[in-house]
């Protein structure tokens, strides 16, 4: 691929780039994407939570992560009954509405709702819908080679299509460019811990989206400009409440919901798209590469609860993460008929409590659009903490 | 010896019911003798090696079905609301919940503490169900993790390389298992008692598909949503027992001796019905009476096939090399159990045609988006591939909440309003 698909931000001070990136998150019809289709590109579209796109990215076609959108599902409804999560209605409807045409669609097991997805989604279109098998049982001693020859699968599927083999070294290529982002990424993510007052929850999320968009290696030119800019902002720190938010790591809360948690703390650690995330270290480029992808997943990893990992319960995970980003209190939302996030509502705020840490607890739906209830209840858990 | 016909007929109702109240007595007794109990599940129980370590199974999913079919559901599902479970999770997980804050206490008795939980994932909902015995008891969880089908039709590919990884990854799963077993139990694993429990379960697969194929024939012999849910009980229930081995032998031998007599169920068979799904426990005889009224019966079910953890496929072990076997027929029947919910398609196709279908009843649940979440779709997609009728409703399998018995006795009346109809029309252009 030559052409560069998002390059509306550059020569723009920092507040232009950022308008730029936030009309490129919301544009719901993918023009960016659709660039990169004209100019004879590939996609395979990959629903959250983890994802290993370096495999997709080897090929050269572009991984983009489906993770819902703010659009009516005018199409898909009637391919879903009730009781169920928006992520799951949206995210087809994109394909049902050619807004986002794709080579490939995967899904995971990552609950019950996602795993039948790609189900629903095979039975809409022709092209290969398939579920990327990840691990459930994490503390196998077989679960690195299972997992390494999983992944094993879909490059040779990723290989059909792209009409082209991955070599090791593609495989390597790939492995640096997101090893690089990822450093971007944990960048960003500093700034959010460490002067929270430079750049706000939203912006953070929209530079971070864009990844699941447009080619890694732009979004590395684009944090990488950022970034710096970023860090030389001239804002003063206010006297807010800094807090963490949990709950984003499959469908994603509104930007509106993002401004109004905004408006009254500074968010300095979260859990949204942290499959953008999930790895945490540099992945190895020496040795087999696919086994250093397949490890990483497992050993040098974030949570979630959609992962089951006995070295990782979730709520001692929440009380690390706030403790080290000196968060405050958090706010324990879910999307609305999740059914993992909602269970693990529970159990977060019995690790709260008992660690005397204030939160919040709310529900959200993507498509959500008033926020009054939201805010007033926000303003007056801040208040009574301020008061307390 | 031979059996009176009159005693053929319905012993696999009465025995099933015998054998349930049975079950329910040792569950109560290991509770009061604070004995070993395993936590397990339906589709993927594990059964075959828990027993050669004396674990007494527990299966919640049944226990909190229970308190639906005993009416008392509402009062177990509050009582987990009350502590901030949400009203839209799995009402099976909150029933059980509040069984544990209850100390065991259950309307069919006393339920004990889990010394294990073992689940596969076959639903997600169960990892996050034994996430909460690990928190409440600090109770070691094992997961047995069977990779499933990847995409539509790709079930079976016994030759190709990543059915062999999937197979070596559930095997040494098995192994670790065992190993975790030893190490709580303090028994050693006995391959010997492996073989036997292994040879129990095979005549239950056995006879299990035989059963199921028997109900092709006119009229049906049981009614899936009634008669098969007994049966299903003992399938989970007595795995891999000599008890179950010997009711399953029984059911056949009531099965063919009704085939040979012409005898079918109650209902006076007007309407031969499919069911996808699972059942509206809230109501259950109601319910099925909705349909009964019409002269409709259900002559399989999906439920039948996930719900035995896909043994209805008659998968028998090789007992020559029971791990590796044992390992081939968990990925083989929880694959089975998991396409039956998601890739159900063709099983579909061959229900209405093998088994003479008239109208398919597609009944998703609020409370479990395992089974629901693909219905409406797999619905339309079936009706481009068979000219069949077909109904959908939505309701409950314990939140009585959400089953409006005024509205799914509108839907159902309409739908046989409009099969009659039909077979009118078919019998004058016939
Ligand atoms: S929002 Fe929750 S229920 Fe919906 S797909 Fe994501 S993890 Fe599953
Ligand atoms: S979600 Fe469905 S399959 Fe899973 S435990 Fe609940 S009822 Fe059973």
């Amino acid at each position: 691929m030559t052409i560069k698909i998002f390059d509306a931000w550059q020569g723009l001070p920092l507040d232009g780039i950022l308008e730029q990136c936030q009309i490129l998150v919301e544009d719901t019809d993918y023009n960016a994407v659709k660039r990169w289709r004209e100019d004879g590109g590939k996609i395979v579209g990959h629903f959250q939570v983890y994802f290993p796109e370096e495999i997709v990215h080897a090929a050269g076609m572009l991984p983009f992560k489906v993770r819902g959108a703010s659009v009516d599902a005018t199409h898909s409804d009637s391919r879903f009954g009730s009781y169920l999560c928006s992520i799951l209605k949206t995210s087809l409807e994109l394909a049902m509405s050619d807004r986002l045409e794709l080579e490939m669609f995967v899904s995971h097991p990552i609950c019950d709702a996602a795993r039948n997805l790609a189900a629903i989604w095979g039975r809409n279109f022709d092209y290969p819908c398939q579920i990327l098998y990840l691990p459930q049982n994490a503390n196998s001693s077989h679960s690195i080679n299972y997992l390494k020859d999983e992944y094993d699968r879909l490059k040779k599927e990723i290989e059909t299509i792209a009409g082209k083999k991955i070599t090791d070294d593609d495989l390597r290529a790939s492995l640096a460019v997101f090893n690089e982002n990822r450093k971007l990424l944990r960048e960003l993510y500093a700034i959010k811990r460490d002067s929270p007052w430079k750049i706000t929850a939203t912006e953070a999320y929209i530079l971070m989206a864009i990844g699941g968009m447009i080619p890694r290696e732009e979004h590395n030119e684009l944090l990488s400009h950022t970034i710096p800019l970023i860090k030389s902002r001239d804002v003063k720190s206010q006297d807010k409440m800094r807090i963490v938010i949990e709950g984003g790591f499959c469908e994603q809360p509104p930007l509106d919901f993002l401004r109004t948690v905004d408006r009254y703390c500074y968010v300095v650690d979260d859990d949204l798209l942290i499959g953008l995330r999930w790895i945490l270290e540099d992945i190895s480029l020496d040795g087999d590469p696919m086994f250093n992808l397949a490890e990483a997943y497992l050993e040098k990893s974030s949570y979630s609860p959609v992962q089951h990992d006995l070295r990782k319960p979730k709520e001692k995970m929440l009380v690390d993460r706030i403790k080290k980003s000196k968060a405050e209190a958090a706010i324990v939302t879910a999307a609305k008929m999740c059914e993992p996030g909602l269970e693990d509502q529970v159990t977060y705020t019995i690790a709260l409590e008992e660690e005397n840490i204030p939160f919040f607890i709310g529900e959200f739906e993507e498509n959500m659009t008033s926020f009054d209830h939201t805010e007033i209840q926000l303003e007056t858990f801040v208040e009574n903490l301020l008061f307390d | 010896m031979t059996t009176a016909p009159e005693s053929i007929v319905g012993r696999g109702n009465r025995d099933g019911a015998a054998l349930f109240r049975q079950w329910f007595e040792k569950i109560t007794q290991t509770a009061e003798k604070e004995q070993n109990a395993a936590y397990v599940f339906v589709m993927g129980s594990i059964s075959e090696i828990l027993r050669t370590f004396d674990f007494t199974m527990v299966f919640p999913e049944i226990n909190s079905l229970q308190t639906a079919i005993r009416r008392v559901s509402d009062e177990y599902l509050d009582e987990a609301e009350d502590q901030g479970y949400s009203p839209d999770i799995c009402g099976y997980v909150k029933a059980d919940v509040a069984v544990q804050l209850r100390g065991g206490e259950h309307p069919m008795g006393r339920i004990p503490k889990p010394t294990i939980g073992v689940l596969t994932n076959a639903c997600n909902t169960y990892i996050k169900w034994a996430e909460i015995w690990e928190r409440m008891y600090q109770t070691p969880i094992f997961t047995i993790d069977v990779p499933g089908s990847r995409e539509a039709g790709s079930l079976n590919p016994q030759n190709e390389s990543n059915y062999k990884n999937d197979l070596r990854y559930v095997e040494i799963q098995l192994q670790e298992l065992i190993s975790k077993c030893e190490e709580i139990t303090g028994i050693k694993f006995d391959p010997d008692r492996l073989r036997e429990v292994l040879g129990y379960s095979n005549d239950m697969s056995r006879g299990w598909k035989k059963v199921l194929e028997l109900n092709s024939n006119r009229p049906s012999l049981f009614n899936a949503l009634t008669d098969g849910t007994v049966y299903l009980g003992v399938a989970n229930c007595f795995r891999g027992t000599e008890i179950g081995s010997k009711f399953f032998s029984d059911l056949v031998e009531e099965m063919e001796y009704k085939a040979a007599q012409g005898i079918g169920t109650l209902t006076d068979e007007k309407y031969r019905l499919g069911f996808v799904g699972v059942p509206c426990y809230p109501i259950f005889r109601h319910f099925n009476e909705f349909f009964t009224d019409w002269g409709g019966t259900f002559v399989n079910s999906t439920y039948l096939w996930f719900a035995s953890g896909g043994t209805n496929h008659g998968f028998e072990y090789d007992l020559t090399n029971p791990i590796e076997s044992l390992a081939e027929g968990i990925l083989l029947n929880v694959r089975g159990a998991m396409d039956s919910m998601f890739y159900h398609e063709n099983a579909l196709i061959d229900m209405i045609d093998n088994q003479f279908v008239d109208g398919m009843v597609f009944h998703p649940i609020k409370s479990c988006r395992t089974v629901s979440t693909g219905l409406a779709d797999s619905r339309r997609s079936l009706m481009t591939k068979r000219d069949i009728p077909s109904l959908f409703i939505e309701s409950d399998m314990m939140d009585k909440r959400v089953v409006s018995e005024a509205q799914l006795k509108n839907r159902i009346d309409a739908f046989f309003e409009g099969l009659a109809v039909r077979k009118q029309r078919e019998s004058i252009t016939a």
